[in-house]
């Protein structure tokens, strides 16, 4: 399954080379050309399967989804040969105690471990340490030993591996579903054919500020844009009344707004009525959280119209992240039909 | 035997503290290649003799290590999320993000959910939660959740065994598996030694939630030298010096009021004769291992302790050296194949009642 090899291949912000070369082997045979920018991303062309008439441009729909992911960089090794390191993207020391990690493209393995709660003092008990105080414990023996293992800029991820955990959601767990759920749908939505010039942008360093998207979305020039995300799913119990963003197996994600954009409420639209004619059960994310390529893509030149689709995930930006693939196979059916359907409805929106 | 692999299966293996069931069955396969008889006692201690040449009866030396695992149990189902509380010392820090399998009506892999920092207020976002705020996700509908878990269910941490650099590894539950490990490297040193003495290698339950397998066993087996094997605080930075034990500098020998002199002595001499890296391990009260209970089992029994140094403890990636287990059992071996009739009478040189002039 495309999904666990891109949930569990390396790539931190940054470093997304291996994500990349998975896709790039996913998608053989069904684009015509590909290209790589300078930071990166990975564009790839599949041009209209209709004729175009003389003197027409064919609409250019680019879709995206960004292949890297939270992480870890080692900073330093100190001389009992530990590794301190610094985050990569929006990750804290809450989800980082205890934790296995991989370091490099070898991925050698290492533990964040934490003194024992026997040794601890009263006051270190309610508190967290910081990103500063913890280090990576490869088995080095001393400072000289680790550098060379590990070099001074080395890229880490967690060590989680993809499993189903079944139910009637047909729920899979995994690390970084953000977005490796969005390339997933992504690659899956290459292998049909489309009456437009599909641009697949599998961009790089989203997390550091949408910086990949913004570039790709330069360079392609779409007329229209959907942003493809595993986006945050907090449907958990709580003591207060809080929303839960969207919920789980209750399908396809579609954003109002969040931080970063005001998605063009044609492409909602469009997206709501596909989705009701089709019967594809949908949700629409409550407006405010977080922020996804769209936010840079619909502002690229003079402006993309934009929306973004997601895939519920629970506990996303943590070493394992949970989801349905009913939401992600309906993510998957969503995207394909209002996709071959645009061309005809663009206009009349 | 290999130690590497008998270790990986013990750290993959559930085992709480009362439920060690499937750690027993692997200690007898293992235990049984290399003792004369192996038995389960009443509480669940897998006791193996391996007896001492010639005719008996001999006297006998126990080594002790348990077999339980700290873990978590079920205390509340709501809305298909499971509440839970510790089963032993667990730092409620080290819980957010981790894979843990919950023994339901079978095993089901679930994760201790962590909201995204997308969601949370900074404030909360750089405080630990408390412990009854966490709850365990098994990803499925809140009737199947109903009719597979119910309360006072057990639950461990999901966790592989990883291999780090030179020969270090880490996994779960290595206190106390990478004693029962030892106990087996040593039977298998022993098979190929000579020795006096009956040696009961036992594998013992409950000792995270108070010695109790050491109580019954050591009372049963009455030996007249008891020692305790465990992991001690691997030296990190940042943890106090003189409450640390080396890294790969070979086990720790324990000298403390839980101790008797003349075990220490034995061990050190021991280390010593072998060559092997040791290291003295200063203990100046409790324990908190099962040589604490071993020492006061009926009339008083001669105990040691050798501590095997370990990171991390009580998380999920406990972190120790393989050669420091291979050196702790052949350490064990060598001095029980040391055992005569002078060491047993050396045991006894204080004066006792009875004895003043």
């Amino acid at each position: 399954m495309i999904l666990k090899e891109l949930s569990e291949a390396f790539g931190p912000s940054g470093h997304e080379s291996a994500v990349h070369e998975l896709i790039l082997e996913a998608i053989q045979g069904h684009v015509d050309s590909y290209q790589v920018d300078a930071l990166g991303n990975l564009i790839a062309l599949k041009t209209s399967c209709q004729p175009v008439a003389s003197g027409h441009q064919p609409l250019k729909v680019m879709v995206s989804a960004h292949m890297d992911e939270v992480g870890v960089m080692v900073t330093h090794a100190d001389k009992d040969g530990l590794l301190h390191f610094d985050v990569v993207g929006g990750l804290g020391a809450r989800v980082l105690l205890a934790q296995p990690v991989v370091l490099g493209d070898d991925r050698l393995p290492g533990v964040i471990g934490l003194k024992p709660i026997h040794l601890q003092e009263r006051s270190e008990r309610g508190k967290l340490p910081k990103v500063s105080d913890l280090t990576i414990d490869i088995g080095a023996t001393g400072q000289e030993e680790a550098e060379k293992a590990v070099p001074k800029g080395t890229y880490g991820t967690f060590a989680t591996s993809f499993a189903e955990l079944g139910g009637e959601l047909r729920t899979v767990k995994g690390k970084a579903f953000d977005d490796r759920a969005g390339c997933a749908v992504l690659v899956e939505l290459l292998k049909a054919d489309y009456p437009f010039d599909l641009w697949a942008a599998f961009t790089v360093q989203e997390e550091l500020g949408l910086r990949g998207a913004r570039v790709a979305a330069f360079r392609v020039e779409p007329d229209v844009a959907f942003a493809l995300e595993g986006t945050v799913c907090d449907d958990l119990p709580k003591e207060r009344d809080e929303s839960p963003t969207t919920e789980l197996g209750e399908g396809p994600a579609i954003t109002i707004r969040d931080r970063s954009v005001v998605c063009d409420p044609r492409l909602i639209k469009h997206l709501v009525e596909v989705a009701e004619a089709e019967g594809i059960p949908y949700q629409i994310k409550q407006p405010g959280v977080g922020g996804t390529d769209a936010g840079a893509i619909h502002l690229a030149k003079e402006g993309v119209p934009s929306a973004v689709v997601s895939v519920p995930s629970r506990y996303i930006h943590s070493p394992a992240s949970l989801l349905s693939l009913v939401d992600f196979e309906n993510t998957e059916r969503l995207m394909r039909a209002a996709l071959l359907c645009l061309p005809e409805r663009w206009s009349t929106l | 035997m290999e130690v590497i692999s008998f270790l990986r299966h013990l750290s993959e293996a559930a085992g709480v503290s009362g439920y060690e069931e499937s750690i027993r069955e692997l200690v007898i396969t293992q235990f049984g290649q290399f003792a004369d008889e192996v038995r389960t006692d009443k509480l669940g201690n897998v006791i193996a003799l391996k007896r001492g040449e010639g005719q008996g009866p001999h006297p006998r030396v126990m080594l002790a290590g348990h077999m339980d695992e700290i873990g978590l149990m079920v205390t509340q189902l709501k809305e298909g999320f499971l509440h839970f509380t510790t089963v032993g010392g667990i730092d409620p820090r080290v819980l957010l993000g981790q894979e843990v399998i919950v023994h339901g009506r079978r095993a089901l892999p679930g994760i201790i959910g962590s909201r995204p920092p997308h969601v949370l207020p900074r404030e909360e976002r750089e405080k630990p939660r408390p412990m009854e705020e966490l709850f365990i996700d098994l990803g499925l509908p809140q009737k199947e959740v109903a009719q597979l878990v119910r309360v006072g269910d057990l639950v461990t941490m999901h966790r592989c065994f990883i291999e780090l650099k030179n020969g270090w590894v880490t996994g779960k539950a290595f206190d106390d598996r990478a004693a029962v490990a030892t106990i087996g490297f040593c039977l298998a040193q022993l098979a190929r030694m000579r020795h006096q003495w009956d040696v009961y290698g036992v594998a013992t339950v409950q000792e995270e939630v108070g010695l109790r397998g050491a109580i019954t066993s050591t009372y049963d087996i009455m030996p007249q030298v008891g020692i305790a094997i465990d992991v001690g605080f691997g030296a990190t930075p940042g943890q106090p010096e003189g409450k640390s034990i080396k890294m790969d500098k070979g086990p720790a020998i324990a000298f403390g009021p839980n101790i008797h002199p003349q075990v220490h002595k034995g061990l050190v001499e021991a280390a010593q004769a072998l060559e092997i890296p040791h290291q003295i391990e200063p203990i100046p009260g409790r324990t908190g291992t099962d040589a604490w209970a071993m020492q006061v089992t009926r009339e008083g029994i001669p105990t040691g302790l050798i501590s095997i140094p370990l990171r991390y403890m009580h998380t999920s990636v406990e972190t120790l050296v393989i050669r420091d287990i291979e050196r702790t059992g052949r350490l064990l071996a060598g001095f029980i194949s040391r055992l005569d009739e002078s060491f047993r009478e050396a045991l006894y040189e204080q004066p006792r009642i009875g004895e003043t002039k």
